[in-house]
């Protein structure tokens, strides 16, 4: 990762967090609910069905179509009057933003909610830059006076009741401490209402981009994703190549597979679909608008038939929602920008596996993500297909397109599975090597790495399976013949 | 090499070679159809289920309704469109009552502190509604700013019961917004503006209006 990321080791990270019983309770009732939710908005199964099948399919004929639809995206935004840029990496991406508020003087930019932005860490950049970027999202915004990452990518405070949250905002910003949710809210409006009216630039992600018609659409309920597309005299938008779907009329199934995957909402208060800066005449919104297309790692993950499905997704939160890892872990301590399951899949493309090769075998593979995913994602298939480009070990993979393959490969590990597999083809050797085990049985170790951190080691049977079977088939010989001999 | 020349570069030159498009079968979508009465149920539902306010007036009492509502919510001035209908009817049926009318007539860099700061509610009409998922479908313009329905902290919008389609699905294809062309900006708004980012808390009017009140004319 870039910049300023301290990454931390998985593993201590994990146990701080299962060992902390606020992040346990705030993370356990908050997934709860949100489970529930989400069955409630589905009420026919043949209805969700039916619908993540045409999800699946919408999504996938994009992708089968990409570099043609970003052309059309980028012609059809050209024509309307919004200004397009690419960017291989986040820095790059960073980098296009910075120049545009250079080019326009800017000092203060608002930020409507944008994972590909938490992912380039834009805010520091920009801050680095002499420029102030503010979180207008309400959550976002709590997380950004905490001076923390978001913890869920749908609900970025998730990890904070609402004490902790009272008395961060009577500290950074000197409200009264109250645990009154109206109270705080229409503080944090307040606070964010002034910056709004002076803010130069307005920075924003994008949840669908149409290449059909040129258009941006941005889901959201609290009506920080208009301000900050309308109100700023720029307004630039961030997005990661794979966001391109063909139709206008895509949209809809998507729009409400997502909403109620996410939060089980039938809908959100708002869906903004911008084509255009201001026309002639119009009296609001911003005079100039950009897009800002990052790759940083994706069309790396497009080259690879199993691998591509990950790129279907449309960030709803559901895998991390119904993941019992993540339940109980919470969002930080996978260290990353994307938690849950879909960062397990994507952060490895993202950050290299030799960074975050603990990511995909953070799972029981229980199935659940794949199950809930509104597009069908294969998510614990391409765990295992992970763990498989960890180790390097499968010569399917010998073309891989995975950065930092093999990360986990150790000195004797392959040996030792050679010689297993040698062992397993020839009989004879095979009953010398596990006669011998028994033989040795009192030499197995009591500490065995990883495995006995939270087991105890395995013991070996006094006698191999193969002398058991041919005891058992001598003893039924044996009382045979005497039976017959009574006859 | 460009970034644009690169990255297009890569997904052009697919390691495992050109993919082939699945069939979308919109049947699931298309097939939601409900009668006028039921789609009028439905809206109402749904809208009020995410905390809208909705009256069922006639057209021509509906006015009244709007004087009724606006005293009972103690709204002193009242944003309203100056050439569409609902704003032309709203103005004159207003002009001798104590609300102040205002209208949006000037770019926002004008009186951006005064909106922001100053107007109790604005009223507008819409494009369409949906009954589906209870959404006002709007396309704001130089009469209708996008501004109007977003920054006063209470939006009047007045929906004819014969506006109601099915769908968004279906909004999008009957309307024709393709070939029609897409607007500056279009818009669907469900609800007045919420959060639950405080653990999961409902709370409304966090950036965008606290109360949306629909009037349904039949
Ligand atoms: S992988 Fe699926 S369930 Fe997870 S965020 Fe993406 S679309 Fe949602």
């Amino acid at each position: 990762m870039s910049h300023n990321q301290v990454v931390q080791e998985f593993h201590p990270r994990v146990h701080e967090a299962i060992t902390n019983p606020q992040i346990r309770a705030n993370f356990r009732k908050a997934m709860d609910g949100l489970m529930d939710k989400r069955q409630l908005a589905f009420p026919s199964d043949d209805e969700l069905q039916r619908t993540r099948e045409l999800a699946a399919a919408i999504r996938l004929r994009a992708l089968s179509k990409l570099p043609e639809l970003l052309e059309k995206l980028e012609a059809n935004l050209t024509a309307n009057g919004v200004k397009v840029h690419w960017a291989e990496t986040g820095d790059e991406a960073c980098k296009i933003i910075l120049d545009i508020c250079n080019e326009k003087n800017a000092k203060s930019v608002i930020k409507g909610k944008s994972m590909v932005s938490e992912e380039m860490e834009l805010n520091h950049y920009l801050e680095e830059h002499g420029i102030e970027a503010l979180e207008s999202d309400l959550g976002e915004y709590i997380v950004q006076l905490a001076e923390e990452t978001p913890s869920h990518i749908i609900m970025p405070a998730i990890h904070k009741n609402t004490d902790q949250i009272s008395d961060l905002m009577h500290e950074k910003t000197g409200t009264n401490k109250s645990r009154d949710v109206e109270y705080l809210t229409a503080e944090a409006r307040q606070q964010l209402r002034e910056r709004f009216e002076k803010a130069d630039v307005g920075v924003s992600g994008v949840n669908f981009a149409v290449a059909e018609t040129g258009t941006l659409c941005l889901v959201e309920n609290e009506g920080n994703g208009r301000l900050t597309t309308t109100v700023p005299p720029v307004h630039i938008a961030v997005t990661g190549i794979e966001k391109v779907v063909e139709n206008l009329e895509d949209v809809a199934p998507l729009l409400s597979l997502l909403t109620r995957s996410a939060t089980g909402q039938h809908i959100t208060t708002y869906f903004n679909m911008i084509s255009s800066p201001r026309k002639e005449g119009e009296l609001d919104g911003p005079e100039e608008v950009h897009l800002v297309l990052v790759d940083s790692g994706r069309s790396n993950i497009y080259q690879d038939d199993e691998l591509l499905d990950t790129l279907r997704c449309i960030r709803c939160g559901a895998c991390m929602n119904h993941c019992p890892v993540y339940t109980r872990i919470g969002g930080h301590a996978y260290g990353y920008t994307y938690p849950g399951p879909i960062g397990k899949i994507l952060m490895p493309h993202l950050a290299g596996l030799d960074d975050a090769k603990d990511l995909p075998s953070a799972s029981s593979l229980c199935g659940a993500c794949g199950e809930v995913c509104p597009v069908k994602i294969p998510i614990p298939k391409l765990l295992v297909r992970l763990r498989e480009e960890s180790v390097a070990g499968d010569h399917n993979h010998d073309n891989s397109v995975v950065k930092g393959r093999g990360a986990k490969r150790k000195g004797m590990e392959p040996l030792i599975w050679k010689g297993w597999a040698k062992m397993h083809k020839h009989g004879g050797l095979y009953r010398t090597g596990t006669g011998l085990a028994t033989v040795f049985r009192g030499l197995v170790p009591s500490n065995l790495g990883a495995w006995t951190n939270c087991r105890t080691a395995p013991k070996l049977a006094k006698t191999t399976l193969h002398q058991q079977m041919k005891a058992r088939s001598q003893n039924n010989a044996a009382s045979q013949k005497k039976d017959g001999g009574d006859q | 090499m460009s970034a644009r020349d690169a990255i297009l570069n890569r997904l052009r030159h697919r390691r495992d070679g050109a993919l082939t498009a699945p069939v979308s079968d919109f049947a699931v979508v298309t097939e939601k159809q409900w009668n006028e009465t039921e789609k009028l149920d439905l809206f109402q539902q749904k809208i009020e289920s995410v905390h809208a306010e909705v009256h069922r007036v006639s057209k021509e009492n509906w006015l009244e309704k709007l004087k009724e509502l606006l005293a009972e919510k103690q709204v002193k001035n009242l944003l309203t469109p100056m050439q569409a209908q609902v704003g032309v009817d709203t103005r004159a049926a207003l002009k001798e009552d104590d609300v102040e009318l205002l209208a949006y007539d000037q770019p926002i860099e004008g009186w951006k502190a005064e909106l922001f700061s100053n107007v109790d509610a604005s009223i507008t009409d819409v494009r369409s509604a949906i009954a589906e998922t209870g959404s006002l479908v709007l396309w704001p313009d130089l009469d209708q700013p996008r501004l109007m329905t977003l920054v006063p902290p209470i939006h009047f919008a007045v929906v004819d019961a014969d506006q109601l389609k099915n769908t968004f699905h279906e909004v999008i294809v009957s309307e024709g917004w393709v070939s029609e062309g897409m607007p500056t900006n279009a818009l669907l708004i469900s609800g007045p503006s919420k959060t639950a980012d405080i653990e999961q808390t409902l709370a409304y009017g966090v950036h965008g209006p606290k109360e949306l009140v629909v009037l349904v004319r039949q």
